[in-house]
């Protein structure tokens, strides 16, 4: 009996192994366009596929609803599943490793934001392929999108700087209502606000402003709290910041201007998924230059250690507020993309579960990481969507699952991780990589 | 003039006066060496001229400019650079990232540099990272560049307290008790840096000690503190035969 188990596991120990092995050598490139073509096949024979399978439609979000409503489908859901996305990504993949890692080799001859421009051009190919599906599914990837950015910058205070910052929400708000405003005021012939001052077509160029503005607003109200509370550390950060949440959204209930507590409404249509993706990238962008260079390691030195920053030089008072405020700007810009996506908003969406579900995402993803803000924010906006058929038991399962990950990962899953895009985009073979390494020394 | 001066320095802790009346002169490219018992006051004293307190009483100058009651970070960049007595490292940052972390106050591309990653910053980094090579290079773990403090043994972990301290140019350098905790061959080596840093910088040194022997070979003149209060100053030979000394450290109406 026992040798038999031991059996069973040196072979799947082996299967492990050589799966390892012949995927090990997969360039991202390789990986997205394998995406690419899985996504063009649904797109195509999605649909029969699914009814020759008995399925009722294609499924959304990788079936779960599907299977959670009724159980008897999980074999022809994951049957779909395999068919369209595990089996033809990972034949691609495989099959064009060798010609992706000598196109990735020689992309590195160029500049690399050539190439990064490159990879960051097929996953949006694939993303738009995938969303163009149905409405649902762009509307579930554009707030995925807008809950990265906000893992993002929430990861930047916590998990960067080591402080606990409970405002995000409030710097939503702040962000959504300030874009919300600029928007309807120029473009919108509203009951609140009256004729539009601009004509319509100008308002996809002054989007960016908007969003800007709302960005520069959450920031100002960052500096109320960034100046009485960084006068130290500890937990004052926690409790006032919290106060700011209730404060902004209790404010914005009695601001009868911006509807109280009924919202604001007819945003015009601006955060299209294409915007949206390139806010992103922006964010991710700019915070990973930051946390990488000296001035935001910096923060780490702050969190690890503030006496002994301050003895090297490092002016920690400056340090805190500007991060802080680096992050309610990016909070602002997610609220106004937020706005712009529902083209609707009420205060009541800016409380207490917006804050656990942020701070979920960051301590899932991964403390002091970029990477784990990706993956937290990705993976339990999307959880959250999946599991919504469960209604209440979804409020059990993902805290449920937060628990493990504190049990078992106490930073969460990517933690202190560095995001480093030239090797992301390297090719993957020892021979291409030499050969790229050679060009670039020389 | 005096490189560092120290004129009449007092703090009290609520009403316990842990430094009374201390005065110091320390000239270009001197080393010196403060010891006392425990709980002497040592320690504050560094606290108090790096600026993590603010003396009661007192003045101190660095090359004549008056650097009392500024924050820590602004008379590190005007040349005081430490090391401390347990060793405040941070860590989750690699020993490279502590060196180039020192040069803080000197990085020119700002946010905008740091926010978007300019071609300037690129220089600069480059610029810092060469530099934070050459001194670990002096203190002997450039080898050790990438590793998370965490992995490094204690005698490393100590060197890299001096090549940090180091990279923000100071022109006196206090350590505090960095042989603590030291095996006798570690304690050698110790020593030799010490010795080394100086000689290529040409920093003046201040040292705090347990161990008489270090500071005894590295330094030329040496104060003696007890209960906050300077009781002998001298050469390490005088200092050994004051009476007021083996006081303090053995007890009154000891017979040896």
């Amino acid at each position: 009996m026992n040798e038999e188990y031991g059996k069973i596991i040196g072979i799947t120990h082996s299967i492990k192994r050589k799966a390892r092995s012949l995927f090990s050598e997969v360039p991202l490139l390789g990986w997205l366009f394998g995406m690419l073509i899985a996504v063009i096949l649904e797109r195509y024979v999605g649909e029969a596929l699914a009814e020759s399978l008995g399925l009722s439609k294609i499924p959304m979000l990788f079936g779960v609803v599907m299977m959670l409503k009724n159980p008897l489908m999980i074999p022809s859901t994951v049957l779909y599943l395999f068919t369209i996305f595990v089996l033809p990504i990972s034949v691609v993949a495989r099959l064009i490793s060798g010609p992706a890692n000598r196109v990735a080799a020689k992309l590195l001859d160029l500049p690399i934001l050539i190439s990064v421009i490159i990879h960051i051009g097929l996953l949006y190919a694939v993303l738009y392929l995938w969303s163009e599906a149905s409405a649902y599914r762009v509307l579930t990837l554009k707030l995925t999108l807008i809950a990265v950015i906000l893992t993002l910058s929430l990861n930047v205070v916590n998990g960067y700087m080591g402080e606990f910052s409970c405002s995000h929400p409030g710097f939503m708000a702040l962000g959504a209502y300030a874009a919300s405003v600029f928007t309807v005021v120029l473009f919108v012939d509203d009951k609140l606000f009256g004729h539009a001052l601009l004509p319509a077509a100008l308002a996809p160029f002054m989007f960016p402003i908007a969003l800007i503005i709302g960005g520069i607003v959450a920031a100002f109200g960052a500096l109320v709290i960034a100046i009485p509370s960084f006068r130290t550390r500890g937990d004052y950060l926690a409790i006032i910041s919290l106060a700011f949440m209730f404060i902004v959204k209790s404010m914005i209930e009695n601001l009868e201007v911006v509807g109280g507590p009924r919202g604001l409404s007819s945003q015009p249509d601006l955060a299209s998924l294409p915007t949206v993706f390139i806010w992103t990238v922006a964010c991710i962008w700019v915070t990973n230059n930051f946390v990488r260079s000296t001035m935001g390691k910096a923060l780490n030195a702050v969190r690890d250690d503030e006496v002994a920053a301050n003895a090297m030089t490092v002016n920690t008072r400056r340090t805190k507020i500007t991060a802080f405020l680096f992050a309610a700007f990016w909070a602002g810009v997610a609220g106004g993309l937020f706005a712009h996506v529902l083209r609707y908003v009420n205060p009541g969406t800016f409380g207490l579960q917006k804050l656990a579900e942020v701070l979920a995402m960051v301590y899932f993803g991964g403390l002091n990481s970029v990477y784990g803000s990706i993956v937290g924010g990705v993976s339990l906006s999307m959880l959250g969507e999946a599991l919504r058929p469960l209604e209440i038991f979804k409020w059990i399962i993902i805290p449920l699952l937060l628990i493990l990950i504190m049990i078992y990962r106490p930073t969460g899953l990517v933690a202190f991780k560095e995001f480093n895009v030239g090797k992301l985009v390297m090719p993957k073979n020892k021979s291409d990589q030499r050969k790229s390494d050679g060009a670039a020394s020389g | 003039m005096a490189l560092l001066r120290v004129e009449k320095m007092s703090h009290e802790f609520g009403g316990l006066r842990a430094v009374n009346n201390y005065s110091l002169e320390i000239e270009k490219g001197q080393i010196r060496g403060l010891i006392g018992p425990n709980g002497a006051g040592k320690t504050t004293i560094f606290n108090l001229i790096t600026g993590i307190y603010k003396p009661t009483e007192g003045e101190i100058y660095l090359e004549g400019k008056k650097i009392t009651g500024l924050p820590p970070n602004q008379i590190a960049s005007h040349g005081l650079g430490r090391t401390f007595q347990n060793m405040q490292l941070w860590r989750h940052m690699s020993v490279l990232e502590h060196v180039k972390m020192a040069r803080y106050s000197r990085i020119t591309y700002g946010l905008f540099g740091a926010f978007f990653g300019t071609a300037k910053r690129q220089r600069e980094e480059e610029e810092i990272e060469e530099m934070a090579y050459s001194l670990l290079k002096m203190v002997g773990i450039a080898h050790l560049a990438g590793q998370i403090i965490l992995n490094l043994p204690y005698g490393a972990q100590r060197r890299v307290e001096i090549a940090r301290a180091l990279a923000t140019e100071p022109k006196v350098l206090f350590l505090d008790e960095p042989t603590a905790g030291m095996n006798p061959e570690e304690l050698i080596q110790m020593m030799e840096i010490v010795r080394k840093v100086h000689k290529n910088l040409g920093l003046a040194i201040f040292l705090i000690e347990h161990r008489l022997k270090v500071v005894m070979e590295l330094c030329e003149i040496i104060q003696t503190l007890n209960f906050g209060q300077v009781i002998a100053e001298g050469t390490p030979e005088e200092i050994q035969n004051d009476p007021k000394v083996i006081d303090a450290y053995l007890g009154k109406g000891t017979v040896i």
